[in-house]
């Protein structure tokens, strides 16, 4: 049985569908993300199965249970807010305890809970601090604090990490991964951030304008996206897509993309593609990856398929630990990982190759997945 | 396009530049000295005068702190009371009601007004219509509005009711409560005012988070919303404060010609002493004392807020 | 989003979760308190516009029966204030308006220009001198009025000399000038106040783009403040007039007689013990010294609203 179970979730506000049928469930320990551009409703849906905001149909359950009607309190949940909500009048003791005490806990046990989460998060010399007086970094501490001290079945994260600054972004990141391997809760995150959700998830769920897009393992969301949008949406740099023809003039399929000032890099079709959907000159969108495309030597020795072309580089930015050129290919911009010790000169021509093993694609009419 | 014009001199260059630089400065400077003349000298001026002897008209006869000290006396003068007793007392009574109920109710309207209602585009309006008034038309208006022979006393008789009695408004014991209501009646908005507004800046996601930990809107209320609510109370205090030790108009236009003294305040007092009892150093002693109140209360609170808004 | 627009916008509704009873509850105060709030005025009109046989014999809160306009006419033009040998308050209506424009055009102006230098060209010890005319907006008149009257009478007979002299006496120990020069004086605080904070949180990139384009301090100020400080203004100028047309202290003080301003021809009018009182006559006066500060209310609340969060809370 899953710890929480949405099912054709609809939510409308007047006669706007904010939320538009969401299917999702998420088993116990495991650790739900919920990304997708602003606006697409997953503050809303998280809002929903919190009990914050009301559904206009469909079902929640939380451990078997339907919560549809049930007040917050009540849901067995525990919240974290981006803006912490932290109790701007209470000590840091008062705001773990408040939600105990609201519900009837004697002194003496709200003590003992109190420490023992103060111990967890290293926050014991905070206790009788004021929100005011701790540091951002502090007081999301403290906000886990009040969720956990509740034990819920699940914890609801809404974009924790956003009013951090980077590099406590990244620390913060990781202590929350940690929270969740050591406690083996269940977490339903909110973020618009793909690294977060990349890094953290068990499961990813892409959200666009109230509908659910993909649901799956941050693998399956990066390797084999469902369409267009999440194969953009997610991965950074963002996945290149070219427009291409299909060919089949000589039995099997290959990808023509044609390059107005160049001959034309002609790819057999990727192994990920559905052959029997690829009609002979119908258009397709090519999709591949920045770390796919490499110079010719240092293609991944393990790629079984690969096709090489020569292009003249315009835009070389070194980022550190990787190098990133951007070549123009066919009138858009390619961008290729490459090593940082690469040797390549803006303006000079150069042989790059793609990894078709990761090449996929797409239907532009549909925008999914072929 | 560009001129050609004869190079000015680096004299000059540089004599304009240095005006520029004072040039922000001398535009300030009359507003500061007058001020600075107008408000902080004359106040000298007035706690000069209180330690002479001028009566009709000012003197520069230094006589030390006799004023200081016959106001003294005056404050424990009970029977019969004096009217700097009976200034203070009323005072007392008039401030303590006007601030807590302008409190009271400022806060119970913004919380009713803060629970999602309709409608409240023209309840606010309604609540603060009064602050436009003059402190005149205010206590004219109660004025007639509590008389008892034509206004409410009269109204409730019509009505059946003929043992009601509430003619506080002439009754010279009374009448500083009515001085009260009609205060409360005028400022109450501009408390509620300030309360919706510091209800509405509480943090959306700390509502959320109580809803989530259990409190019902009672608790959450107490808990949580009022005690946020401590800086604008304190602002609407300072302010209740400064207001009831000013007024004068409010008192003289509800009570018209203050039969016998009975709602003498301060500020009534300083001005039948200066300009009809011709003691100007009796009146500018009290005004002095009006001064060092109202400074106790401002000067610390205007000094934590500048200080709030340079960190 | 400041605290004024968060008290002068309605917010979008959220259905609310509150019972069928607490509703009705929270509606009924609220409609109580509006009752409330509103029968003194409704009094007020009511009896400006009954005979006044039925306002000493009726009750107040009754519908006029013979309704007339007799008392406003009266009022405005007829009626017998003090021992004034003028008759009705248009005099002093007038009065007021002479007296309250030019103030708040001045005060607001000098207050702009106060408030710019304050935070676009920071001085050492800018903070003192903000902190010196912020506690004089709070001084109790009373402490400044018999100082203020010795000033205005040199003024006056300054003024005396002059016209003896040059022909011309620039208005000095005209009453109404008078009261220009103290309402000016005193109003300066607040509005320095105003403009001061509303320039705190203007983008001081502006000026100083504009001064790397070579303009000068006016330049500046007319060009590139002014423009952007439409709201401000409005809210200054609504607070000063209210509070200086509202004002009574001063104009009893140093404006007797004819040259009085509205509110102290209106006291004077209430308050006279001789004859018979025509409340009837004298609620229409009121209610005509009350108009223009309403109907400026009415047509600019939600800037009054703000100007009265920025006197008292710092924006």
């Amino acid at each position: 049985m899953a710890t929480l179970e949405i099912s054709s979730l609809r939510k409308r506000f007047g006669n706007l569908e904010i939320l538009k049928g969401i299917d999702i469930s998420l088993e116990k320990g495991g650790f739900l993300v919920l990304v997708g551009p602003s606006g697409c409703g997953k503050s809303t849906l998280l809002n929903t199965i919190a009990g914050l905001e009301s559904i206009s149909a469909g079902e929640i359950r939380i451990g078997g249970e339907i919560v549809n009607d049930l007040h917050p309190s009540k849901r067995d949940i525990a919240m974290v807010f981006q803006s912490y909500a932290l109790y701007p009048n209470m000590s840091v003791a008062e705001n773990i305890g408040f939600g105990m005490e609201m519900r009837g806990i004697a002194k003496p046990d709200r003590e003992k809970a109190i420490a023992s989460v103060a111990k967890t998060l290293q926050i014991e010399h905070l206790l009788t601090r004021r929100p005011s007086q701790l540091s951002g970094g502090q007081r999301q501490r403290v906000a886990m604090g009040r969720a956990l001290v509740r034990q819920p079945s699940v914890f609801l994260f809404d974009e924790p990490l956003s009013n951090l600054d980077a590099k406590l972004r990244v620390d913060m990141r990781i202590e929350i991964k940690r929270l969740h391997q050591q406690t083996g809760a269940t977490i339903v995150y909110v973020t618009h951030d793909q690294i977060e959700a990349m890094t953290l998830a068990t499961k990813i769920a892409v959200l666009k304008d109230g509908e659910l897009q993909q649901v799956g393992t941050p693998r399956e969301i990066y390797n084999a996206p469902s369409n267009l949008f999440v194969a953009d949406f997610m991965g950074s740099p963002s996945m290149n897509l070219l427009e291409g023809r299909v060919s089949r003039a000589d039995g099997a399929p290959k990808i023509v993309i044609e390059r107005g000032d160049n001959s034309p890099i002609v790819a057999s079709a990727p192994a990920s593609a559905d052959a029997s959907k690829l009609a002979d000159g119908a258009k397709v969108i090519f999709g591949i990856r920045p770390e796919a495309v490499s110079d010719s030597e240092s293609i991944d020795r393990n790629a079984k398929s690969a096709v090489k072309f020569e292009s003249k580089v315009d835009i070389v930015e070194p980022a550190g630990s990787d190098t990133f050129v951007v070549i123009h290919v066919a009138g858009k911009e390619l961008t290729a990982r490459m090593r940082a010790e690469t040797d390549i000169r803006i303006g000079e021509s150069h042989t790059f190759a793609f990894n078709l093993d990761k090449a996929l694609l797409f239907d532009p009419q549909t925008t999914r997945r072929i | 396009m560009t001129t050609v014009t004869a190079a000015p001199t680096s004299a000059t260059v540089a004599m304009r530049a240095r005006l520029q630089d004072w040039l922000p400065r001398l535009v300030l400077a009359p507003s500061f000295l007058l001020v600075l003349v107008f408000v902080y000298g004359f106040n000298l001026w007035t706690v000069f005068l209180s330690f002479t002897g001028s009566k009709a008209f000012a003197s520069t006869r230094l006589i030390g702190w006799a004023n200081y000290e016959k106001l003294w006396n005056w404050t424990f003068e009970t029977d019969p009371p004096s009217n700097w007793y009976t200034a203070i007392v009323n005072m007392g009574l008039f401030g303590g009601l006007y601030i807590f109920f302008c409190l009271f109710l400022g806060l119970a309207l913004a919380i009713l007004l803060d629970q999602k209602i309709r409608g409240e585009g023209i309840l606010r309006p309604i609540y603060l219509y009064p602050l436009a008034l003059s402190f005149i038309v205010t206590g004219t208006a109660w004025k007639l509005f509590l008389d008892p022979r034509i206004g409410l006393e009269k109204a409730v008789h019509d009505w059946g009711w003929t043992s009601f009695h509430f003619d506080w408004v002439v009754n010279p014991r009374m009448m500083i409560y009515c001085v009260a209501i009609a205060g409360v009646w005028q400022t109450s908005g501009f408390v509620m005012a300030m309360f919706l507004a510091g209800l509405r800046g509480v943090d959306g996601e700390i509502l959320k988070a109580a809803q989530i930990d259990g409190a019902s809107p009672y608790q959450t209320y107490r808990r949580i919303v009022i005690p946020i609510m401590r800086p604008v109370f304190f602002s609407a205090l300072v302010v209740l404060a400064h207001m009831a030790i000013k007024s004068y108009d409010l008192v003289l236009s509800v009570t018209g010609k203050n039969p016998g003294g009975a709602a003498e305040l301060p500020s009534t007092f300083m001005y039948s002493y200066t300009f009809t009892r011709n003691q100007m150093a009796v009146g500018s002693t009290s005004a002095v004392i009006m001064l060092m109140t109202i400074a106790a209360i401002m000067v610390p609170y205007i000094y934590s807020e500048m200080r709030e808004k340079a960190r | 989003m400041s605290a004024a627009d968060l008290i002068t916008t309605t917010p979008t509704r959220e259905p609310s979760r509150h019972s069928l009873t607490t509703r009705v509850v929270i509606y009924g105060l609220l409609f109580l308190f509006a009752f409330v709030y509103l029968v003194p005025l409704v009094v007020m009109i009511m009896t400006s516009l009954k005979p006044l046989d039925e306002v000493t014999g009726g009750n107040m809160f009754a519908l006029p029966k013979h309704l007339t306009f007799d008392p406003w006419i009266r009022a405005w033009g007829e009626a017998r204030i003090g021992v004034s040998d003028t008759a009705g308050i248009a005099v002093y209506f007038w009065n007021s308006i002479k007296m309250v424009v030019p103030a708040v055009l001045i005060s607001t102006i000098l207050g702009a220009l106060n408030g710019f230098v304050l935070t676009k060209w920071r001085f050492p010890g800018h903070k003192l001198v903000f902190g010196m005319m912020l506690f004089a907006c709070f001084i109790p008149f009373q402490s400044v009025i018999i100082p203020m009257a010795v000033i205005l009478g040199w003024l006056g007979q300054f003024g005396v000399q002059l016209s003896d002299s040059i022909g011309f006496s620039f208005g000095l120990g005209n009453p109404t000038v008078n009261l220009v020069i103290v309402h000016v004086i005193y109003g300066l605080g607040f509005t320095t106040l105003f403009f001061r904070n509303y320039y705190e949180a203007f983008p001081t990139e502006l000026v100083k783009a504009a001064m790397i384009d070579g303009a000068s301090f006016f330049q500046i100020f007319r060009r590139v403040l002014l423009p952007n400080s439409t709201p401000i203004f409005i809210v200054t100028v609504i607070y000063q007039f209210t509070n200086i047309w509202n004002d009574f202290l001063f104009g009893s003080t140093y404006a007797a007689g004819d040259a009085s301003p509205m509110t102290v021809a209106l006291n004077n009018l209430v308050n006279t013990s001789t004859g018979i009182v025509e409340y009837n006559v004298n609620m229409a006066a009121a209610i005509i010294a009350a108009a223009p500060t309403l109907f400026v209310y009415i047509v600019g609340g939600r800037y009054f609203v703000r100007g009265l969060m920025a006197g008292a809370v710092k924006g």
